[in-house]
């Protein structure tokens, strides 16, 4: 990637005019005064080559594995709810809580680079947050989730609402020991937001579309949405909703129900 | 940017795996489907491995292209993104390749 405007030297850009230097950019290209020698006079180091084949992201994976399990042993249900910002996540959960709480107890875990002002937003309905916040980093991981499931202390048969850092890429590749991953768009974001995240997308459990009460006076083609989700996602289940009005939210709430553990239900 | 977070992902495992052995060279596999850019992991890299046993290492990146199966008609085709549909119009695809992540294997001083 290119230091000086955050480019990746190997993506093409379109209508990007690229006129600085690139020759002072940090780490294009390998070092080769670091121990290897062409025999300038220097003996070769004598070097071993050692085989790993170990996925990159396997301290990740394993600790999620054991969030997964911590959560089956106690009957709950945790959801991944990711988005780009201002999509409506803390709101649905603001909602959710005080629709659905009456019935089933949810607490939630609050993903976001700075402030506390989402988890504030959800105690203010009753509910029990913590939040985690993750400073430059783009995305939760597992280890915070397990932090954050610790600070909890969720009861059994409950549900956990994770609020992922508003953000359509970077959290998609970091399972955090979910049973299912919700992706949120809303209808004033634009209809090509899955063939421009498709990784998101991909990783999807169920789609929502939210703020559809605002349809009728924005410029977004619901069928080319759905027509883009399911190629990025063939088969995946995409509920249609309005936060703030409540527009088909009953839906969403059969689906969480029925996600529960069976021995919760 | 996840790179940083996946490049620091790779020293760790590495410094794990390998203790005090100096590391001059490493290759790492990254899917062209696989969500990670190649040259933000090489930006990251100088960064991430100062002070540890991988500074000053070599980075090799091998980066698989992509390739599914259509579930549909069997057919096996090569794609560039995750948006790539079968000839068949199918965009139900099983992915063959294109997602790897993985460390593949250190040069340490003997």
């Amino acid at each position: 990637m290119c230091a000086t405007c955050g480019c990746s030297g190997g993506a093409v850009i379109e209508g990007h005019d690229h006129s600085h230097d690139h020759d002072g950019t940090v780490g294009h290209g390998h070092n080769h005064e670091a121990g290897h020698g062409h025999g300038h006079g220097q003996p070769e180091p004598q070097t071993q080559t050692v085989t790993l084949e170990q996925a990159v992201l396997a301290r990740n994976d394993a600790l999620a594995e054991r969030n997964r399990e911590w959560l089956a042993q106690r009957g709950i249900l945790a959801v991944n709810l990711m988005s780009s910002p201002g999509a409506g996540k803390t709101t649905l959960l603001e909602r959710t809580i005080r629709e659905l709480g009456v019935q089933l107890p949810i607490s939630v875990v609050e993903g976001d680079q700075e402030t506390v002002l989402d988890a504030d937003r959800i105690r203010a309905t009753g509910a029990p947050a913590v939040q985690i916040n993750t400073g430059s980093g783009c995305h939760l991981d597992a280890e915070m989730v397990a932090g954050g499931l610790k600070t909890l202390d969720p009861p059994d048969g409950s549900v956990v609402l994770v609020e992922n850092v508003g953000n359509l890429v970077c959290p998609a590749l970091f399972d955090l020991g979910e049973q299912a991953r919700v992706v949120i768009t809303s209808v004033t974001e634009g209809a090509e937001k899955p063939r421009k995240y498709p990784h998101m997308f991909r990783s999807a459990t169920l789609v929502l579309l939210n703020k559809i009460d605002l349809l009728p006076y924005v410029d977004f083609d619901v069928a080319a949405f759905l027509a883009g989700a399911r190629a990025a996602n063939p088969g995946v289940e995409v509920l249609q909703l309005s936060a703030t009005r409540g527009d088909g939210i009953a839906d969403w709430y059969d689906w969480l129900r029925a996600r529960r553990p069976v021995a919760a239900q | 940017m996840h790179e940083m977070a996946i490049t620091q992902s790779i020293v760790a495992a590495v410094c794990e795996r390998m203790g005090e052995a100096q590391v001059q060279r490493i290759c790492v596999e990254i899917g062209r489907l696989s969500g990670v850019v190649a040259d933000s992991v090489r930006f990251c890299f100088d960064l991430v491995t100062e002070g540890t046993i991988l500074q000053g290492a070599a980075l090799e990146i091998v980066q698989p292209a992509g390739k599914a199966r259509c579930r549909d008609c069997g057919t096996e085709f090569a794609l560039n993104d995750l948006l790539v549909l079968c000839d068949c119009g199918s965009a139900n695809r099983e992915l063959l390749a294109g997602e790897e992540l993985r460390i593949r294997e250190v040069e340490v001083l003997a």
